[in-house]
């Protein structure tokens, strides 16, 4: 493979060299004068954008432990050429998630006090010790993908003798820090608007990231198979989308349910700023898309399954952007919208996101069409014991 | 602390005393701030000061990821700036939006009322206690200072409402309010309950380690079954394989 070291200059490069480097000033803006002067963050609304980001950048990148499991743990073995974008999805948002928590961090100098400053009783030490390390776990899903590009091959055997318990924390911990951002706000009954404050928060948190995780990968699947390199075959794309539909109509029943138990239906009847934002997540993320996805013809049709899953991933975020920032201004009643430098901050590492994802994928083998005939081993890659995960050429503990 | 509301007259003395001992810029201010601790504001005819509740069961202490905030037993909730890595918890959790951040700085920390500690440690009165020339704000120990406001109720149900603001809310507070009128009328949150907010997150947090033992054994169980399961239907297709007649290599 050869390395090409100037990119190809398209209308995404100068978008995205513009951005990184908008969000590089504002960064450093940042960093110059403190959190005051640069974001419209108050004592009244002490977290804005950057959690909401943070909250959107884990959820969509929970398709790293929902493929891993079905392929790894549950044997679904068909969907194997996803599980290398998944786990790619996943490295690059968290990074990314790490990377704004910082930045979000009034001493960002003192990020490392929670792995020796403990307090068991509050979420957010438990929010950054799975975020740590669940980062370790996808580093090290990650890297025979890396090692195996530069052909520094004996790590590789450490990393497989360890891979199964590997997978399982990784599940674990996924499972524990997806909730547990809900869990953030369940301190703030007071605060958080009853649309969206309920003690169910963790579990509901869970529920929505399994649906847009697995349509983020199936959006990647559809993105990076155009000109005939098919990722998966159309009844496995199928299968996830029914997969999704039923996540979608389990989350909503139990929303609504838990809306009428709290008796907090009557908020969602009356037109307010708040409603209307419930809805319009509530109906661009769940009911629409589910709508969609009980349809087979849709299920079938790559366009339909685009739109479908774009649909989730958005009301998946509205969904976020509500608990995090719209929920909150409704006691104190204040109003927040971020500034300039926040947006630019968040935007810069967006792009920053999907640049190092297209590098990659241009220069590891992420993204390989499913082959009908088995292919050859690289004699290099055949001179190790068989790795449970990641690797694309059929090796797999049951049939080596 | 006991504060009493119909002894208060909004001399302001107390804030001016909280200052002085704290150090800050003698300004005259409404509401709490960066530089002032305590502040007082004015509801129709009364004056309600505010400050650190210093909660028996703080939610600041149990949000801070890195313990930078704790609770001691005489009372103060205490905040170290050298531990504190500014994700401003404790500022979205405080049900009574005490803490206050300083955005200005690119070594922020946040402040609020210190309970004077190191005045409590010489075994004085917070100075604002000290200060108050009217009796409205007394200091002493809790279950005391309980009785005494107990005392003043029911000696005079008609002066007060029947509430000792702070006796149990959000689990108990050490400073403890009576007042004239309802408290909702006073700004304060009547929605808050009685039960400590810490319990609404532990809730979720004590189910972490059966996340984590029962997860992980079903997971294990699940991969072994699944794992047996693709085993034996490799091995049945390759016995179906070997009844035929192997082709030549």
């Amino acid at each position: 493979m050869k390395l090409r070291l100037l990119p190809r200059i398209s209308r995404w490069h100068p978008i995205a060299t513009t951005l990184i480097l908008a969000g590089t000033v504002a960064a450093i803006a940042r960093f110059t004068y403190g959190l005051g002067a640069t974001t419209n963050l108050s004592d009244e609304f002490p977290w804005g954008l950057w959690i909401g980001f943070d909250f959107l950048g884990i959820g969509l990148a929970a398709s790293g432990f929902t493929i891993v499991a079905a392929v790894h743990l549950f044997h679904a073995k068909e969907y194997e050429p996803i599980v290398r974008p998944a786990i790619l999805t996943a490295f690059i948002g968290y990074m990314l998630v790490v990377l704004v928590l910082i930045l979000d961090l009034g001493r960002p100098d003192h990020f490392w006090h929670p792995l020796v400053m403990w307090n068991p009783h509050s979420v957010m030490c438990e929010i950054s010790w799975c975020l740590m390390l669940y980062t370790s776990v996808l580093s090290l899903e990650f890297a025979p993908i890396l090692l195996e590009r530069f052909n520094i091959l004996w790590p590789i055997k450490w990393i497989h003798a360890i891979s199964l318990p590997l997978m399982i924390f990784g599940v674990l911990l996924s499972t524990l820090h997806q909730s547990s951002f809900g869990s953030l706000y369940l301190i703030v009954p007071n605060r958080l608007h009853a649309l969206w404050y309920t003690p169910l928060l963790p579990v509901l948190f869970f529920i929505s990231c399994l649906a847009s995780g697995i349509s983020m990968i199936l959006l990647e699947s559809l993105i990076f198979s155009r000109g005939g390199r098919d990722l998966l075959p159309t009844r496995l794309r199928a299968n996830l989308a029914k997969v999704i539909a039923v996540i979608l109509a389990l989350y909503f029943v139990v929303r609504v349910e838990n809306l009428l138990a709290r008796g907090a239906w009557h908020e969602m009847t009356t037109v307010t700023y708040f409603s209307l934002a419930f809805q319009a997540e509530m109906l661009i993320g769940f009911v629409i898309p589910f709508g969609l996805l009980v349809v087979e013809r849709v299920r079938n049709s790559r366009r339909g399954l685009y739109a479908a899953s774009l649909l989730v991933v958005v009301g998946f975020a509205l969904n976020r952007m509500n608990t995090a920032i719209t929920g909150l201004e409704s006691y104190p009643a204040q109003t927040y919208f971020p500034s300039l430098i926040e947006i630019f901050i968040m935007l810069g590492i967006t792009a920053l996101g999907f640049s190092a994802f297209s590098f990659i994928v241009k220069h590891l083998p992420i993204f390989e069409p499913v082959v009908a005939t088995p292919r050859v081993r690289p004699e290099a890659v055949t001179a190790r014991p068989e790795p449970i995960f990641l690797t694309r050429h059929g090796g797999d503990l049951e049939s080596s | 602390m006991l504060i009493d509301l119909t002894l208060c007259v909004g001399c302001n003395v107390c804030q001016g005393a909280c200052k002085e001992e704290n150090q800050l810029p003698p300004s005259e201010e409404k509401y709490l701030s960066l530089t002032a601790y305590t502040a007082l504001s004015k509801y129709n005819d009364l004056y309600i000061r505010r400050m650190c509740q210093h909660c028996d069961v703080p939610t600041c202490v149990s949000v801070c990821p890195v313990a930078a905030l704790s609770k001691a037993d005489e009372g103060p909730v205490a905040y170290d700036g050298e531990k504190c890595i500014g994700c401003r918890y404790c500022l979205q959790a405080c049900p009574y939006h005490v803490p206050k951040y300083e955005w200005s700085s690119t070594k922020p920390r946040i402040q609020k009322c210190k309970f004077c500690a190191p005045r409590l440690a010489k075994g004085l009165p917070p100075a604002c206690a000290e200060a108050c020339p009217t009796g409205a704000t007394i200091f002493g120990d809790r279950d005391e200072l309980l009785l005494e406001a107990a005392r003043r109720v029911s000696a005079e149900p008609t002066k007060y409402v029947p509430r000792i603001y702070g006796k149990d809310d959000v689990g108990g507070t050490s400073m403890l309010y009576l007042s004239p009128v309802p408290f909702e009328q006073l700004g304060f949150d009547s929605r808050l309950g009685k039960i400590p907010m810490p319990m609404l997150t532990m809730s979720a947090l004590s189910k972490v380690p059966n996340v984590l033992s029962v997860g992980g054994v079903m997971l294990g169980g699940i991969w072994w079954i699944t794992n047996r399961r693709s085993e034996v239907a490799a091995f049945e297709a390759s016995e179906k394989k070997g009844e035929s007649p192997r082709p030549e290599d």
